[in-house]
């Protein structure tokens, strides 16, 4: 099996040698200086809007500032909202690289927060350890089957992906909200209808030393074993393969639905493990707040972290910060709550549309004359 | 106007036509314009945040100006003003369209929301109804048959759209340009130009739909008036196998679907209504299931629909 | 260039000094924090909290921070955290069921100092102190629409769109058909769940279900009852309207409404707060309820259609409420299946707990709890 550094999927025939893996300092740096300039813009854009909606630009850029990074208290804010967003991201983000556009996290999250409840909430005699343990592998197997089922419809049935997923978004919601007002209520729970809840002994607990709960250790590691996965192991090269031409994949012989469904699995396990997280540490029991849209932030995460592991840690961070400024904005600068959801939509908008400048700089262009 | 004496079980098939005929424009005009844009081979799932642009900027145009009419051209401007945006940026190199889409949806339903608090106090004036259930005594006949002229509208669209992709040079350009845009560049045809105004052209119908939405049916404005009809009209087009009359009766079909919910509690089933709620949805996911094949290709599929060409 | 970048630091100096002095000054007053989970101009419940709001920021000493469209998630939790660190605010009103558990009794236990007033949790001993609740008997205003409903309505049945099957809820559904029942014992009250706070196609959906099946008064317990009374009057049928006034959207139509009256909620907390009363104290109670008496409800003004004898009948029962000698549950009353929910000789008065865990819908009410 030749090594994966030699092989570019992407380099035309016939284009010229590109120098040596060590020298392309000029296209690193464009891939942060991109991104970056992208996000001042995206910044400027939204100061005039504010400034349009009748608040100073500065004072706003303050808050933000304030609010999402400008000290431990405040990153603790954006990282907290970043966690269940890394997850969740990883449900797209893994099956776009076999090519399928998959966009029912949402729905996984909440069978994953299920799948929890159904274990944290009845086996309430468990040993700690024991019972997160459970906790966290149903919460994976529910939002795994979920997108499997997803993936099959796929294979076996050819019904697009995209849609499948959409609608399975909202047919876990109805079996969600069912499930909490019928079979699973618990009678005590009086205004707010939920499940029987997990016992406070088997809560996932916070990070020593912050307020942030393990769920972002969840996060970072499966961030981490994503990246890992998909760009340095020969199963993350052959999914790479069937994203990146599926006839060659197929005529060279590789187990293509095999290897979808385990995609789909493992995407869906992720978002599934978001929602065990989401009912082991903050919740404690299954209701509608469960499905609160880190499904959908997930989705976007995903596209604009370029489905890498590494990427969707970045920008779910970024995703994070933007979230947990809205209240500043609101309580500070009098905005509208709806002010974050345009400044989320300027940032992703400006940031993929700085995708279509790579390559366009001739400053970031390697040199190929050999003069160094 | 009399009061109605009971009907009984009656209420569900009165309820399921009287939900087709209300509630099926959004879900018309949307899917009927997601048709004109993947014909033409690119995806826009934003149509969400332009369904609720169109909604508020139909109810606020209303209100201001005291026209429903003028309110309708405004939602299909601000509806068409955000295609631009979408044709824009999903045509440049290396801009994944779906992501656009969601980005779109998020920054189109920010906006709405900004600029529409403002108007969910007053009162608008809706749109007037085309009265067609007269020859009946029972007033639950004749309110369900009060038709909405954007409805007439919209059946006439899908005709019209029809039509006009079989048998005009421009429904032609597009076909091509959906289904292999090389080709369709060697031919001379400018492939970003007719793929913006196909775009744009979707986004105006979307947000007439949105117009529907905010003044005929809930006729109202709220943040919440749309029940997700721009993003399942993405599956309405699929559904409809690309074909605008389709789109016409998945509407209806879907229109129909979401009053059972409601129509079955009025007549005494009072369980397991979250998940009778959910029927429009499980509805599309097993009839798609039953008729799809991995074999066959979807027959009109646009060629280079999700491609990225 | 330069000079207006010039004159932008020094403006934005000039803020922060500004700022820093308007904090040394409002170390004296008292800050206080409302969060909403909805928008604040829904035309229901959170609007009905925000005016509440307004009404106390007029007071001198008083600043006020509002935080909208906050979920039931980490986010309150955020945002309460956020309003005592950053705003030094020392009450929160945060105004959503949701909020109470876990979120406001972790926060609670992490700022001693900080009193929490949670509206509608029940607060019992155990909880921490520095926490309270307050709610409105809102049912009472519903009693008495139930009775202008019933003999306003020709057919005799009531339709009742709600969101949940939750205690509150299903409170003011049976307060409603008592009070109709009071007056017409063969009226019914049909009830349509939509399974949510706010959606406004089920609710019209529900609406029109309703009316087709003979309802001719319809009534709702949602978010924001602007779809379903706009759609009773499109339909020319009767409504009594929830949460706020809304009359003006069914000028022929709106019989009368339950509102709520929260500014004379907050003003009593702001009051007792101003004179350095506190839950942690005990000089605060922690259970705070009322109704009409108390004002922390009202009835709307009849509308048009109304006729005398209603009238007579509501206000008859008004000047029971006032004079504290109404009891709505008094035994025997069944349910709709027809248990026995509350035996004869026994009279529930509003403040007893057991209303508040109420899981059956009474007699007269064709719909169930379950889902």
């Amino acid at each position: 099996m030749t090594s994966t550094a030699t092989i570019t999927l992407t380099a035309p025939p016939g284009a010229a040698p590109e120098p040596p893996a060590g020298r392309r300092w000029r296209t690193s740096l464009e891939s942060v200086a991109i991104p970056a300039g992208a996000m001042l813009v995206a910044l400027l854009l939204f100061g005039i809007f504010c400034g349009l909606a009748g608040a100073s630009p500065f004072s706003v850029y303050y808050s933000i500032y304030r609010a999402a990074f400008g000290s431990w208290y405040a990153f603790q804010n954006t990282l907290i909202r970043a966690a269940p967003i890394m997850l969740c991201a990883l449900c797209t983000a893994l099956p776009m690289r076999l090519g399928l556009v998959v966009i029912g996290n949402e729905g996984a999250l909440v069978m994953g927060g299920l799948g929890t409840v159904l274990v944290g909430a009845y086996w309430v005699s468990a040993p700690h350890y024991v019972a997160l343990t459970a906790m966290a592998l149903a919460g994976m197997l529910a939002g795994g089957l979920w997108i499997l089922a997803v993936g099959a419809m796929k294979i076996y049935r050819g019904v697009n992906e995209v849609i499948s997923s959409l609608l399975m978004n909202y047919i876990a919601i109805a079996i969600l909200n069912h499930l909490v007002n019928g079979p699973m209520h618990d009678p005590s729970s009086l205004n707010k209808p939920s499940s029987f809840p997990v016992p406070d002994a088997n809560a996932l607990g916070n990070i020593p030393g912050s307020r942030v709960h393990f769920g972002l250790i969840y996060g970072i590691v499966a961030c981490l074993i994503t990246w890992v996965l998909i760009e340095h192991t020969s199963f993350g090269f052959k999914v790479r393969m069937i994203g990146g031409n599926l006839r060659a994949a197929r005529i060279a012989g590789l187990p293509v639905g095999k290897i979808s469904l385990l995609v789909c699995f493992l995407g869906g396990a992720a978002a599934g493990l978001a929602g065990m997280a989401e009912i082991a540490a903050v919740q404690g029991c299954a209701n509608e707040s469960l499905a609160a849209g880190y499904g959908y932030a997930g989705i976007l995460v995903a596209f604009v972290g370029r489905q890498h592991g590494l990427g969707v840690l970045l920008v779910a961070i970024l995703l994070g910060g933007i979230l947990a400024s809205g209240g500043m904005l609101q309580r500070q600068n009098h905005l509208s709550d709806a002010t974050v959801l345009v400044f989320q939509g300027l940032v992703f908008l400006v940031i993929l549309y700085s995708e279509s400048l790579y390559g366009r700089f001739k400053f970031f262009q390697e040199r190929t004359h050999g003069h160094q | 106007m009399a009061t109605s004496e009971s009907i009984g079980w009656l209420g569900v098939p009165l309820a399921i036509m009287a939900g087709a005929i209300r509630g099926s424009s959004p879900f018309l005009f949307v899917s009927v314009g997601e048709c004109l844009t993947e014909k033409s081979g690119k995806i826009n799932l934003g149509l969400e945040g332009t369904l609720l642009m169109g909604a508020m900027s139909a109810y606020a145009v209303s209100y201001k100006s005291g026209s429903p009419w003028l309110g309708v051209l405004a939602a299909g401007l601000a509806g068409a003003g955000l295609g631009a945006m979408h044709a824009w940026l999903a045509q440049l190199p290396r801009v994944n369209d779906i992501a656009v889409g969601i980005a779109m949806f998020i920054f189109g339903s920010g906006l709405a929301f900004f600029l529409g608090d403002p108007f969910i106090q007053p009162m608008a004036p809706p749109l007037p109804a085309i009265q067609l259930g007269n020859w009946s005594s029972l007033p639950q006949i004749q309110s369900a048959l009060k038709i909405s002229p954007l409805l007439v509208l919209g059946i006439i669209l899908s005709f019209a759209l029809y039509w006009f992709f079989q048998n005009t040079r421009w429904g032609l350009f597009i076909r091509a340009v959906g289904d292999n845009p090389a080709a369709a560049r060697a031919q001379g045809i400018s492939v970003v130009k007719v793929r913006t105004l196909s775009i744009m052209t979707g986004s105006f119908l979307a947000g007439l739909g949105g117009a529907s939405l905010s003044l005929v049916y809930p006729g109202s404005w709220t943040r919440l008036v749309s029940s997700g009809q721009g993003l399942m009209a993405v599956a309405l087009v699929i559904f409809a196998r690309w074909d605008p009359r389709r789109c016409l009766l998945a509407s209806l079909l879907f229109g129909g679907a979401q009053a059972v919910g409601p129509a079955l509690q009025a007549a005494g089933v009072k369980s397991y209504y979250y998940l009778f709620n959910a029927a429009p949805y499980i509805l599309t996911l097993g009839i798609m299931i039953f008729t799809c094949s991995p074999k066959r290709s979807l027959a009109g599929a646009p060629g280079a629909l999700g491609t990225g060409e | 260039m330069k000079i207006t970048k010039l004159i932008h630091s020094a403006a934005l100096l000039a803020v922060f000094i500004a700022g820093a002095a308007g904090a040394a000054r409002a170390a004296d007053k008292v800050s206080m924090g409302f969060i909403y989970v909805g928008p604040k101009d829904d035309y229901g419940y959170n609007q009905a909290h925000s005016e509440g709001c307004a009404g106390v920021q007029k007071l001198d000493w008083v600043t006020a921070v509002e935080e909208a469209s906050v979920p039931e998630t980490t986010a309150v939790e955020e945002a309460m955290r956020d309003m005592i660190e950053q705003n030094k605010a020392t009450v929160l009103f945060p105004t959503s069921f949701g909020y109470f558990n876990p979120h406001i009794l972790k926060l609670a236990k992490d700022y001693p100092k900080v009193q929490f007033f949670h509206c509608g949790g029940m607060w019992h001993d155990g909880l921490p102190d520095n926490v309270g609740s307050y709610f409105g008997y809102i049912d009472e205003a519903e009693y008495v629409a139930g009775i202008v409903a019933a003999e306003s309505s020709k057919s005799k049945k009531l339709g009742f769109i709600a969101a949940k099957p939750i205690p509150q809820v299903l409170r003011n559904i049976n307060s409603y058909t008592l009070g109709a029942r009071s007056v017409v014992p063969a009226a019914t009250v049909q009830v349509i769940f939509t399974g949510d706070w706010s959606l406004p196609v089920k609710e019209a959906e529900a609406a029109n279900s309703l009316i087709d099946q003979g309802v001719d008064v319809l009534t709702c317990h949602v978010d924001s009852p602007k779809v379903i009374v706009t759609t009773a009057e499109k339909r020319g049928i009767m409504c009594t309207g929830y949460h706020a006034n809304q009359s003006v959207l069914a000028p022929k139509g709106y019989l009368t409404g339950a509102e709520w009256n929260w500014s004379k909620v907050y003003a009593d907390y702001a009051d007792w707060v101003h004179s350095g009363k506190s839950l942690m104290a005990g000089t605060i109670p922690h259970l705070i309820r009322g109704g009409l008496k108390e004002g922390f409800c009202k009835v709307s003004p009849y509308g048009p259609l109304v006729s005398d004898q209603a009238k007579a009948d509501a206000d008859a029962a008004k000047a029971k409420f006032m004079a504290g000698t109404m009891v709505i549950y008094q035994g025997p009353i069944k349910d709709n299946t027809g248990k026995v929910v509350i035996p004869g000789g026994t009279g529930l008065k509003q403040t007893d707990i057991d209303l508040e865990k109420m899981n059956y819908l009474v007699e007269g009410v064709l719909g169930s709890t379950g889902s």
